[in-house]
């Protein structure tokens, strides 16, 4: 069981941790797009739409270089704490943080642009400025899109596979995920181990999916 | 200290161009008026500090608001903005929203419990936004600005979009802020009716320039903008209530020593705001004696001038008020009216416009 339980609570943590680094970074970035008119939007947009299309292999084959000991990042990385990103769990996070970065910033971008600008300017012209705005006014009238980004942001980051076996390998306890977990257990025939993540994934990725559409719909009705 | 709001601003879009230069009163209500796309709500958002990239000055009675080197973002800008919709926050309740302001103001001009008695939101409270009518959402937006206790308050056709019932639901809210708040008011709006039953003062626009500014019952005599002129050329005067016939359902006033009888039922001594059509206005040289016009009143010619092919519009003085009246060009001549003359003004309508006076 034991084997079980700790790909799985590693994923957790992944995905929470990636989750939270997302809203907290995909915020903004969702805010500006949403707000510009700079030439350059179409360009950050469709970087930051790129993991949807890329081949994890891909995207994690340019991290593994970047975040290996000979990358730009990697080699400063090792500098300052003396450890290496790739093959740790802090070298996932990052690489998570780039491969479910649309599943934050779009939800949050499309509940943005619905908002408008109206309530904001309204709160402006009430004396609030525009981070009292933002947060008085554009965050509590944007909860879906948060809600949306969160979900996806988790659930995607839980099934990531390709990424983390380019740049995180299998290292139980530190790297070893519940989709990498799986994959050798399917390798090594082990079918009953694979049957058991699996469903566990299985149930946990509908229960979430269920109670965000749930939620939604709650939230919807009281906003008409 | 001066008591007039400074307002220069200039705006260029692609299709459009804002080139402005008035001064405004801090008192009444002045009306900005125009037709669509004349740029009357660019100005009110450049006052506001929302239109960015418009340059120009802004002084508010002492207060440079804006100038060549410095401009105060809009939360530092104390305006209470009436939006054409309301823009309430779905999120909050009413009391909330009204709260909204009053939380981030720095003085307090208007309390809470008069703005709510004013609008009459006593019983709308606690609320949720999205159950109120268009009409209740709306006050609730002005009890909102008026909270954030503003040197100015701007609104921008705050009732074009309700429906006639509505519209005529909210008026007599205006009317009663119009007498019991000082704040200066500037109302943009394309409704000739609502200018002339709320406005004190007025600025006509046209394609970004402000064609005409000043009393509105001055704006109102050249009559040569569209919209103002044609069917709806006309003047308003001011009269008091003398007493009621109730036997024939009319009202006796009286203004500068002259008495005029309109229909409906008025309290004596009211102030009444009238409005006489140039359409509704003839002219005699002597009495008719016997006629089914009630009002016939000795005039004094102002000035005569052309209004089109086969018209002319004539300005009379009644006393101390002047109104328009419409007549050809034929009849114009056969009497040989010329300014100076003592003439007799026939009115065959007059409408009661009952806005209160005060704050004039």
């Amino acid at each position: 069981m034991a084997s079980t339980l700790g790909p799985l609570l590693l994923s957790l943590q992944l995905a929470a941790l990636t989750t939270l680094i997302l809203i907290l970074l995909g915020t903004p970035i969702a805010w500006w797009l949403s707000r510009t008119h700079s030439r350059l939007k179409p360009a950050i947009q469709a970087i930051v739409a790129l993991p949807i299309v890329l081949p994890p292999t891909v995207m994690g084959f340019y991290l593994l270089i970047v975040l290996g000991p000979y990358g730009s990042i990697g080699r400063w990385w090792v500098e300052v704490t003396g450890d290496a990103l790739t093959f740790s769990f802090t070298g996932l996070v990052i690489a998570s943080c780039f491969y479910s970065l649309p599943f934050a910033v779009q939800p949050l971008q499309s509940a943005f642009d619905t908002l408008g600008t109206q309530e904001v300017e309204a709160a402006r012209t009430l004396g609030a400025s525009k981070l009292d705005a933002f947060f008085t006014i554009a965050v509590p009238l944007s909860v879906p899109g948060f809600l949306t980004a969160t979900v996806l942001s988790f659930a995607h980051t839980l099934g990531e596979f390709g990424v983390v076996l380019m740049v995180g390998g299998n290292i139980p306890g530190e790297t070893r995920v519940v989709s990498i977990a799986i994959y050798d257990h399917v390798e090594s025939l082990d079918y009953a181990s694979a049957h058991q993540m699996s469903i566990i994934l299985v149930t946990f990725a509908f229960a979430v999916l269920l109670s965000m559409f749930l939620i939604n719909r709650r939230l919807e009705g009281r906003s008409r | 200290m001066s008591r007039n709001i400074s307002v220069r601003y200039e705006l260029q879009r692609s299709a459009f161009s804002l080139d402005v230069d008035v001064e405004i009163p801090m008192r009444g209500i002045t009306g900005v008026f125009g037709e669509s796309g004349a740029g009357k709500t660019a100005l009110l958002r450049c006052i506001s500090g929302l239109e960015q990239g418009a340059t120009g000055r802004l002084v508010i009675a002492d207060d440079v608001w804006q100038d060549a080197t410095k401009s105060r973002p809009v939360h530092d800008r104390e305006i209470g903005y009436v939006f054409q919709e309301p823009r309430l926050f779905a999120h909050l309740n009413v009391r909330q929203n009204i709260e909204y302001g009053q939380r981030r103001g720095r003085r307090e001009d208007v309390g809470f419990d008069e703005a709510v008695e004013l609008l009459g939101l006593r019983y709308l409270l606690d609320r949720r936004v999205d159950t109120l009518s268009g009409g209740e959402a709306q006050r609730v937006a002005i009890a909102r600005a008026l909270l954030r206790s503003p040197r100015v308050v701007l609104m921008d056709e705050p009732i074009a979009s309700l429906d006639r019932a509505r519209r005529d639901e909210i008026l007599p809210f205006l009317d009663r802020l119009h007498a019991a708040l000082s704040i200066p008011v500037i109302y943009v709006s394309h409704s000739v009716e609502e200018v002339i039953r709320l406005c004190d003062y007025l600025l006509v626009m046209e394609r970004g320039r402000i064609v005409a500014s000043g009393d509105i019952q001055e704006v109102l005599l050249r009559a040569d903008f569209p919209l103002l002129g044609g069917e709806e050329a006309g003047a308003i005067i001011h009269a008091k209530v003398v007493l009621h016939d109730a036997v024939d359902g009319l009202t006796k006033i009286a203004f500068d020593g002259l008495e005029m009888w309109v229909p409906g039922r008025y309290e004596t001594g009211a102030p009444l705001r009238l409005r006489i059509r140039a359409n509704d206005v003839s002219i005699c040289r002597e009495d008719p004696g016997t006629s089914t016009v009630l009002n016939v009143l000795p005039a004094t010619i102002d000035s005569i001038r052309g209004d089109s092919e086969s018209s002319e519009l004539v300005q009379l003085a009644l006393g101390s008020e002047h109104i328009l009246a419409r007549v050809t060009r034929r009849s114009r001549a056969q009497l040989d009216l010329r300014p100076g003359e003592q003439v007799l003004a026939q009115i065959k309508s007059v409408a009661v416009k009952n806005a209160p006076t005060a704050g004039r």
